[in-house]
């Protein structure tokens, strides 16, 4: 076998001609989908963690309903529900004047994505600010601190140490179900892998998209590990 | 409000019974995966913890690739791969033939693949918790390795695991829902097609949902009921 045969074999330069740039895309789009679905949904998740944990027994108990949904039901289903489910009251959304939203597959995928990682980001920051001994909290009051800046200042740091280990498998579990928005016509890089596949029938294609998928996770583990070292210096 | 009911009844003109076959068929492949992925898993644990080279390896090899992958992905590349796999081997055979691979088999495979690399870690950290000198006591007694470790360090560690495989149970049970894309009658792919015929998302993605969400439930109460029974020798005496 010579070398040609060998390398077309793993990565025949004709499909990277062909296909790399849609594949630099389809990475871009990727990243934009879970950068902005998990930022918004931290923004989101914290709020949803301080009306589990308030004394308001109503915001508790929907807040509770609102993680238990979305939590034991699968993101699949939930995205579409949001899309081909809220896009069929297209007269609804077109009075309100939000169709320009509910229409395009971008901001739906964009939105189930956020209100589903704000459950499980919700969970995760709720068992970390528990996890924050309650003297601190009396220190604070002792103190005479406010209660903005007990939650600012003393709370939110110290749990967000806690926090920052769950929350970065959070994200590479988005990572990895982010690949579910192909479903929905978005071509991010699962998308562009099956579009790929469909048009050449080449099974390498496929082995590609998994190692680009693994590299992304194995650069993202090995960050989080090193930031999580970072911030935890002061207790080693 | 009585039409939306109706689209759900049993008789003839309802989706009721093709919900429900579509759930059974759910569960059923959740289940099948169990079988597989609990004993992989445990093996690529005790892997991990091996004293040679290799399989420990192949075991960080193995839960780093299935653990790293989107299982949408795993899904495909198990699914066409086998179909292209299989129709290379009959050709180098003699035979020109289409092969189509069970949906179910395939999806068997994927998930139970992705479940043992997920039971593994959680396995593995079970076996940190089991005490050295519980293993030094069995030696000390003359047992022989394999009663060591299904009388002795086995039954504590599924006490310990028994949490986080409810986890990996959960997800693994609404990533089931990906076989749909591969033409598989599940719950969604049910789902899917009455809405197709129905135009009615919203109402029939809803019921999806929470039959996901029943099964979620009920899945949650087997487990506290595995786990009470797991720990019952911890249970204090009632008077």
């Amino acid at each position: 076998m010579s070398f040609d045969e060998l390398q077309n074999l793993f990565l025949s330069p004709d499909l990277l001609e062909r296909y790399g740039p849609r594949f630099i895309d389809g990475l871009l789009v990727t990243a934009k989908l879970v950068a902005i679905s998990f930022t918004l949904g931290a923004l989101l998740g914290l709020l949803i963690a301080l009306g589990r944990l308030s004394s308001n027994r109503f915001i508790s108990r929907f807040t509770g309903v609102y993680v238990y949904f979305f939590r034991g039901s699968p993101l699949l289903a939930q995205l579409f529900m949001l899309y081909y489910g809220l896009g069929s009251f297209k007269g609804f959304w077109q009075d309100v004047g939000l169709w320009w939203f509910f229409r395009d597959a971008w901001f739906c995928t964009l939105l189930a994505f956020t209100l589903n990682t704000a459950a499980y980001q919700a969970e995760i920051l709720r068992g970390s600010i528990l996890a924050v001994a309650q003297g601190q909290r009396e220190a604070c009051k002792a103190l005479s601190l406010s209660r903005w800046t007990t939650f600012g200042k003393i709370i939110l740091p110290q749990s967000l140490l806690v926090a920052i280990g769950p929350l970065g498998n959070e994200l590479i579990l988005m990572i990895k179900a982010s690949a579910i928005a192909s479903l929905v016509t978005i071509y991010d890089l699962m998308g562009v892998t099956k579009l790929a596949f469909s048009r050449s029938f080449d099974f390498q294609i496929y082995l590609w998209a998994a190692v680009l998928y693994l590299l992304i996770v194995e650069v993202v583990r090995r960050s989080l590990k090193a930031i999580e070292g970072r911030l935890g210096r002061h207790l080693q | 409000m009585f039409e939306h009911l109706s689209l759900l009844s049993f008789a003839s003109g309802g989706w009721g019974s093709a919900l429900l076959a579509g759930a059974l068929v759910t569960i059923a492949l959740a289940l099948s995966c169990l079988p597989i992925g609990l004993p992989l898993g445990l093996g690529v644990a005790l892997a991990a913890r091996s004293r040679r080279r290799w399989p420990r390896a192949m075991s960080t090899v193995f839960s780093t690739v299935f653990r790293g992958l989107p299982e949408l992905l795993t899904l495909l590349i198990i699914y066409y791969g086998c179909q292209i796999g299989a129709q290379k081997l009959l050709a180098a055979m003699g035979y020109e033939t289409e092969v189509a691979i069970n949906t179910f088999l395939a999806a068997m495979i994927a998930f139970s693949l992705v479940f043992a690399a997920f039971s593994s870690q959680i396995w593995l950290g079970a076996f940190k918790t089991v005490p050295k000198g519980q293993f030094e006591a069995a030696a000390a007694l003359g047992l022989s390795r394999r009663t060591t470790f299904t009388k002795v360090v086995l039954p504590q560690l599924v006490r310990i695991a028994l949490p986080g495989l409810s986890n990996n149970w959960l997800s693994l049970l609404k990533d089931t829902s990906l076989v749909s894309t591969i033409s598989l009658v599940d719950l969604m792919r049910q789902t899917n097609l009455a809405v197709s015929v129905t135009k009615e998302p919203m109402l029939f993605y809803a019921v999806a949902c929470f039959g996901y969400l029943f099964f979620s439930a009920i899945s949650g109460r087997l487990f506290q009921f595995l786990e009470q029974y797991f720990s019952r020798h911890q249970r204090s005496a009632r008077p």
